[in-house]
């Protein structure tokens, strides 16, 4: 069993820290779940790696506590939490054959032989690897490498949460989906908390049912795939999630909705009503490509952008257009005619979301089906 | 900048033999001045060979190069008028951005009020003219990155080389770099050539793609030209991603057997077609969840896993005889080992004879 939770959790890599940014991680409180299968997503330099190595032990954060089932292990070693990793590059013996390094850490702990055998099959049954058992680990590819690796991790039954660290970088592109695909089975068979450190949003969305999304050493949003598309919590989201990512403009309240240049939005009572609440100026309204209606034919109703150039991409086109002095980009399906010189938009009201400050705002009577 | 830059290059019957391997074969193409070329191939396809005899840091073995006619396959880099941007960032790391940008200028002896001009134009377009005093390796990688396309761009090269220049970025910063290089391009008389593995990022830069496979050229042509009407199965898989589903079939003078399990009629299209055995071929994107027209072809599959990039998911089926990928928009929810139907679209289908040569493309059965 392992929930580990992030309690009030900071951390200043500088002995003095006072202001917000003195700090890679700014205070958070955070669970991972007993058994859940979670990414840990954002750019370079958001803090990923730092929050990884003090889940791992190999740091121990300035500010707060890690809790492991509760108990603290801010000072407990690596080696001693239960916790396993796999890094970028495959951690195995290249002198042993693929049975020896899985068994090597059951070995280590003195684990009478029977029991090794018989977990050890186990294991490699489960990865697929039982045909290479015999084989020396010097020549394996890659990827069975780096499935000996997830092994290693899962061959202790004392091991509680798995965490991965940009498991995929060096596998063959053709062969990651294959590796994805087992690592979802993989959870669903050993009911193991697994958190998986990356920056790529393909390999975070494959692998999690929740994400955090990290930015500026936060936790800006922990939701589905599908809630990190379809209601982004920040602005950032919205942004670093899809490509292209959402467009996002800045914006002032006026009356009936908000504006920019010329151009005038609409938006619902309720949400006039909890924008005027807030004093904060920082107001930008946000959708997503592939949710901007185009119209077919010019209507007065819609807004008229200038198109100024086409992307072609196959299997959709991108238009880059211009509406008053801000450029938009709408995904257009293959077969859907392309506009010529001016196009004609609207904003479907469920996918025109509001930002201040950068968080989301919703007004919330209308639950909209638990966003599901 | 450029104006003496009308310059053509032309590869031919170019081959590069090492030690009895092959690195590069019968390639004869002709860049046109102010193009944007894509070279497209797997690793080890050639496109780094292929780049570097185009640069004169190596000697083909074979064939000759022309620089707006000139025969320039002995000409060494230096006299050549190129600059290259590799994967990794290169930079001198003990001087600042500004003299780093500048240093192609000063190897020129270029006065240095036009140092000065240059410099400064080519930071602005790329952004980082507020780190020109810092040094490269205070920066984080999209400025290092930059900065080495600074430099390359600084001078008034007749060709840019690009080496998979994105390949050590995050994404984000790829999607903004891409565009930037896209436009940057627009604006000058330079031939540019840019290498990459991924059939997206060919797409998105637009301009002409060569396809190569196995230090061969397959396919040379306008990139939306190529995409949609591939030569042969492999120029067709290069240049998909997701590859294109490919289910073995046969034709005969009523129907279409897949792997002898599924059956539909011939449209007219296909029935032009002579009978016999062929490879079929449909896009990930063209599969649906639901049907689009009376025809499309319901098959029953199983999910085995769905792979989403943030704004698509990808799901890969299969049945008892062969498996499909699906491309479709926006994130949807599964189960592994799922049923599920989807709709295969008869009339986009691609058809190949038995050599891997293209016999019909949907985009030519659509247009007629």
């Amino acid at each position: 069993m392992a929930e580990i939770h992030l309690k009030s959790l900071a951390h200043s890599y500088s002995k003095d820290a006072s202001k917000p940014s003195d700090y890679a991680i700014r205070e958070m409180d955070h669970v991972w779940e007993h058994g859940g299968a979670y990414a840990l997503l954002g750019p370079s330099g958001c803090g990923k790696s730092t929050l990884l190595n003090i889940m791992s032990g190999l740091l121990s954060p300035s500010d707060g506590k890690v809790l492991f089932d509760g108990v603290e292990v801010n000072d407990i070693p690596p080696e001693d939490r239960n916790i396993a990793q796999v890094f970028q590059f495959p951690v195995i013996y290249d002198s042993m054959t693929v049975f020896d390094n899985l068994a090597f850490p059951l070995r280590n702990m003195k684990t009478p032989e029977v029991q090794v055998q018989s977990r050890v099959h186990e294991i490699a049954e489960a990865l697929e690897l039982t045909p290479l058992l015999k084989k020396n680990a010097s020549n394996l590819t890659a990827d069975e490498k780096q499935k000996v690796s997830m092994g290693r991790g899962l061959v202790r039954s004392d091991v509680s949460a798995i965490l991965f660290d940009e498991p995929l970088t060096v596998i063959d592109p053709q062969l990651k989906w294959k590796l994805r695909r087992k690592l979802k089975q993989i959870h669903e068979q050993f009911n193991i908390t697994m958190v998986y450190v990356t920056h790529d949003q393909l390999e975070a969305s494959t692998f999690a049912e929740k994400i955090a999304v990290m930015y500026g050493g936060q936790i800006v949003q922990f939701g589905t795939p599908r809630e990190l598309f379809e209601r982004p919590n920040h602005a950032f989201v919205g942004y670093f999630i899809g490509s292209p990512g959402m467009n996002l403009v800045e914006v002032e309240r006026c009356n009936g909705g908000v504006k920019f240049s010329e151009t005038k939005v609409t938006l619902e009572p309720a949400m006039i009503e909890l924008l005027a609440k807030m004093p904060s100026k920082n107001v930008k309204i946000g959708i997503r490509p592939e949710f901007i209606h185009v119209w077919d034919e010019p209507n007065s109703d819609a807004f008229c952008c200038d198109l100024l150039h086409v992307e072609d991409l196959g299997t959709y086109k991108i238009l880059n257009m211009k509406l008053d002095d801000q450029e938009l980009k709408v995904r257009l399906d293959e077969d859907r005619k392309v506009p010529k010189g001016k196009v004609y938009i609207s904003f479907p009201e469920q996918w025109l979301k509001v930002y201040v400050d950068e968080y989301l705002v919703e007004v919330p009577a209308q639950q909209e089906g638990e966003n599901a | 900048m450029g104006e003496y830059n009308n310059m053509s290059l032309v590869l031919e019957n170019l081959g590069y033999v090492v030690e009895g391997e092959t690195y590069l074969a019968d390639i004869n193409l002709k860049l046109e001045p102010g193009s944007f070329n894509v070279l497209l191939g797997r690793t080890l396809a050639g496109k780094t060979s292929l780049m570097r005899i185009m640069a004169g840091l190596d000697k083909p073995t074979s064939g000759n190069i022309y620089m707006d006619g000139q025969d320039v396959t002995n000409v060494s880099v230096q006299k050549r008028n190129i600059s290259m941007v590799y994967q990794q960032f290169i930079n001198y790391p003990n001087l600042t951005v500004r003299e780093n940008i500048a240093s192609p200028l000063r190897i020129a002896k270029t006065k240095e009020s036009e140092i000065i001009r240059r410099v400064n134009e080519t930071a602005a377009i790329l952004q980082i003219e507020p780190f020109l005093d810092r040094h490269p390796l205070e920066l984080s990688g999209g400025q290092q990155q930059r900065c080495s396309m600074a430099r390359a761009l600084v001078k008034d090269a007749s060709i840019i080389l690009f080496d998979e220049p994105l390949v050590n970025l995050d994404y984000k910063l790829r999607e903004e770099l891409r565009a930037e290089l896209r436009d940057l391009f627009k604006e000058r008389n330079a031939i540019a050539v840019y290498a990459t593995t991924e059939p997206n990022e060919a797409m998105a830069l637009g301009g002409v793609t060569t396809l190569l496979h196995e230090g061969r050229v397959i396919q040379s042509g306008v990139s939306t030209k190529v995409y949609r009407q591939p030569i042969n199965i492999e120029a067709a898989k290069l240049y998909s991603e997701p590859a294109i589903n490919l289910i073995p079939g046969r034709l005969s003078n009523s129907e279409v057997t897949f792997d002898e399990t599924v059956h539909f009629p011939l449209d007219h299209e296909l029935s032009k077609i002579p009978a016999g055995d062929y490879v079929f071929g449909v896009l990930p994107s063209h599969i649906g969840l639901v049907p689009n027209r009376d025809d499309d072809l319901e098959l029953s599959m199983r999910m085995e896993l769905a792979e989403i990039s943030g704004s698509e998911t990808y799901m890969h089926v299969v049945n008892d005889h062969f498996n499909l990928v699906i491309q479709l928009s926006g994130v949807i929810n599964y189960h592994i080992g799922d049923p599920i139907k989807v709709y295969l679209p008869t009339h986009k289908l691609f058809v190949f004879d038995q050599a891997g040569n293209t016999i019909q493309t949907p985009s030519q059965a659509i247009t007629r």
